[in-house]
């Protein structure tokens, strides 16, 4: 039920923005597979009547008072960005053919 | 002064070291200089440090000595270790000091901002030696998924040193550094103690910040200290330590009485102590040598004055299950980030249309190593339609299930105990074409993290030549009694072999190193 097709792997690495090679598909097909037949066994123990636990000491609620604090300037906000034009993060095109 | 040589002044513990500061016998400065010296001497060999950053640490180091020579109420001010110099794994941000998180994608990125952890290091003023290698984004449990190189084991050249802080283990064990720091998602600060002969905790979740750690899996990610001996631990994880409102998951009180933990463990007197051996988490699967070394400690608690009990946590057997399908969900999610647009790595495509999302495709592509592209894709995988509910859904149950393991053995015991690892550091190679059998390394430290609680790694003697850990767990803000347990063994090891294990590592001779097949 578990096995991962390299069909599958394709729309995968879409899903994830990850450009792979035939190659690497291929490998990554074999490995997968066997990772997810080890770790499938949750569902064994996994009856309806147990409760998830998300987060393993849960705080609630957590807020702090409403105001402004330190930020970074926007100088080093860009120092590391690959690209940047007039305060603003530059990218290629955002839709196709444009 | 008494004429302290290099080699005397790095074999100090932190503890020693920061005495002889406050005595006047040594300065920082030249605390300071003879690690440098070290790390030049050996780091070659070792490859723990990604960055040296001697001119700061050497800077800091001058200021508290100022500090000391003049007297007065500053100096009375001073933190304890003030002065005692640390090295800090890579995957924690520090201005002034590359961030790479042993990743191509970071490669030159310089963080804006400190990690909080950091902060309290530059207040309590203990010089940073540098930044330590480790598996890219703590991904690993050799240090081989480093895109800058694999670290050395300092026992033997030819091992895996452990991961992901294999850079802060091997700096520790190979005296370049008395302090470090690690990060601990499934064992990344324990399995690498346990292999290198060193001292390492990850506290409750929550106990120290994680605001600037680049997060890997947000739920069981913990910032903790890395050290020779189990009291320069506490005092590690007293100073950085305690509520920090950036991260909204720091604990609303800070755990105490560490440092008074592990002072009265080293008396070595565990009379009241119930100290309960997890059935699970020995014996098949463990190598005899780990076994032996862990029943011989068993032996020495209970002489101690130890109650030693059974007890058994059935639902461990699902403990990797769920922690390989938790930690990839939360990688897919945290790692998206890294895209190319705002900081980082931007490579483009070859050939075909310029659009962002193709962008965004090769720069992941070229800027992400194969363990990482690999977790991302099986977190997509756990989190896509129609397996949502059998995997991560599944896991989660499956941690509740541990969470109430726990709970159950901590009624019949104060603390619990296991090997760290179940094998002794393999070598360097040897399980690169099978992740699964890296992952089976963490196998006795994923379940802490799974339920948020305290584990210490300390040296529990040796087997084929090669360290073995002993690991103490605690319940969630009982991370006193891990100091207190750990304390107690190291004593009485350290008391029935007459020396520190680490004083048996051999000298380290890059001539040792095999050619690469």
């Amino acid at each position: 039920m578990s096995a991962i097709s390299r069909e599958d792997l394709v729309h995968l690495a879409q899903l994830a923005h990850i450009e792979m090679s035939g190659a690497e598909l291929d490998k990554m097909t074999g490995e997968l597979g066997v990772i997810v037949d080890a770790i499938a066994s949750v569902s064994e123990v996994a009856s309806s009547d147990i409760p998830a636990t998300s987060h393993p000491i849960p705080l609630t609620n957590v807020l702090r008072e409403d105001v402004v604090g330190q930020t970074l300037s926007i100088d080093e906000v860009l120092l590391n960005a690959p690209d940047s034009d007039s305060d603003r993060f530059r990218v290629p095109a955002i839709l196709d053919g444009e | 002064m008494v004429n302290n040589s290099v080699s005397d002044l790095i074999r100090l513990s932190a503890t020693a070291l920061s005495a002889k500061l406050r005595a006047g016998d040594v300065t920082s400065v030249q605390a300071v200089q003879a690690h440098l010296d070290r790390i030049a001497e050996v780091d070659g060999a070792l490859n723990a440090f990604l960055h040296v950053n001697a001119e700061e640490a050497l800077a800091v180091a001058a200021e508290v000595d100022a500090i000391r020579a003049a007297g007065g109420a500053e100096a009375e001010a001073l933190h304890p270790l003030a002065g005692v110099p640390i090295a800090i794994k890579d995957l924690i941000v520090t201005k002034g000091q590359p961030t790479t998180a042993a990743s191509k994608m970071l490669e030159g990125w310089m963080s804006p901002y400190d990690a909080t952890v950091i902060e309290k290091i530059r207040a309590a003023k203990l010089p940073m030696l540098g930044k330590t290698n480790l598996d890219e984004f703590a991904m690993g449990s050799s240090t081989e998924h480093s895109a800058y190189g694999v670290t050395r084991n300092p026992w033997n050249l030819n091992r895996i040193p452990g991961g992901s802080g294999g850079g802060s283990a091997a700096a520790v064990a190979s005296f370049e550094a008395p302090l470090a720091l690690g990060t601990d998602t499934g064992g990344s600060i324990r399995q690498p103690g346990a292999v290198t002969g060193t001292v390492g905790v990850k506290p409750t979740y929550g106990g120290v910040s994680r605001y600037g750690a680049i997060a890997m899996a947000s739920s069981l990610d913990q910032i903790g200290p890395v050290s020779r001996t189990v009291l320069d631990s506490a005092y590690l994880q007293e100073l950085i330590g305690g509520h920090d409102p950036k991260d909204s998951t720091s604990l609303p009180k800070a755990l105490e009485g560490l440092v008074a933990a592990a002072e009265a463990g080293a008396t070595g007197d565990l009379k009241g102590l119930r100290i309960g051996v997890v059935k699970e988490l020995q014996g098949e699967g463990y190598q005899a040598g780990v076994q032996a070394r862990f029943e011989e400690s068993l032996e020495l608690l209970k002489g101690a004055g130890a109650e030693i009990v059974e007890v058994s946590c059935p639902n461990l057997k699902y403990a990797l299950g769920a922690y390989y399908l938790i930690m990839p969900s939360e990688v897919s999610s945290n790692l998206a980030k890294f895209d190319g647009v705002r900081f980082g790595k931007r490579v483009l495509p070859e050939s075909g249309p310029m659009t962002i999302e193709r962008v965004m495709g090769s720069t992941r592509a070229a800027g992400f190593g194969d363990e990482v592209k690999r977790r991302i894709i099986l977190g997509t995988y756990a989190l896509s339609a129609g397996y949502y509910d059998a995997y991560y859904g599944s896991a989660q149950k499956v941690r509740t299930l541990i969470q109430r393991d726990f709970a159950a053995a901590f009624e019949q015991a104060d603390v619990l105990v296991s090997p760290t690892a179940p094998t002794v550091a393999f070598e360097l190679g040897e399980n690169d074409n099978d992740p699964l059998a890296m992952y089976l390394n963490d196998v006795a430290t994923i379940p802490a993290n799974l339920a948020g609680i305290p584990g210490i790694t300390v040296p529990g003697g040796l087997s084929e030549d090669l360290p073995v850990g002993i690991q103490f767990l605690a319940p969630a803000f009982e991370d006193a009694r891990v100091y207190r347990a750990g304390a107690a063994l190291e004593a009485l090891l350290e008391k029935s072999w007459g020396h520190t294990l680490i004083s048996q590592a051999p000298a380290i001779d890059s001539a040792s190193i095999a050619p690469k097949a």
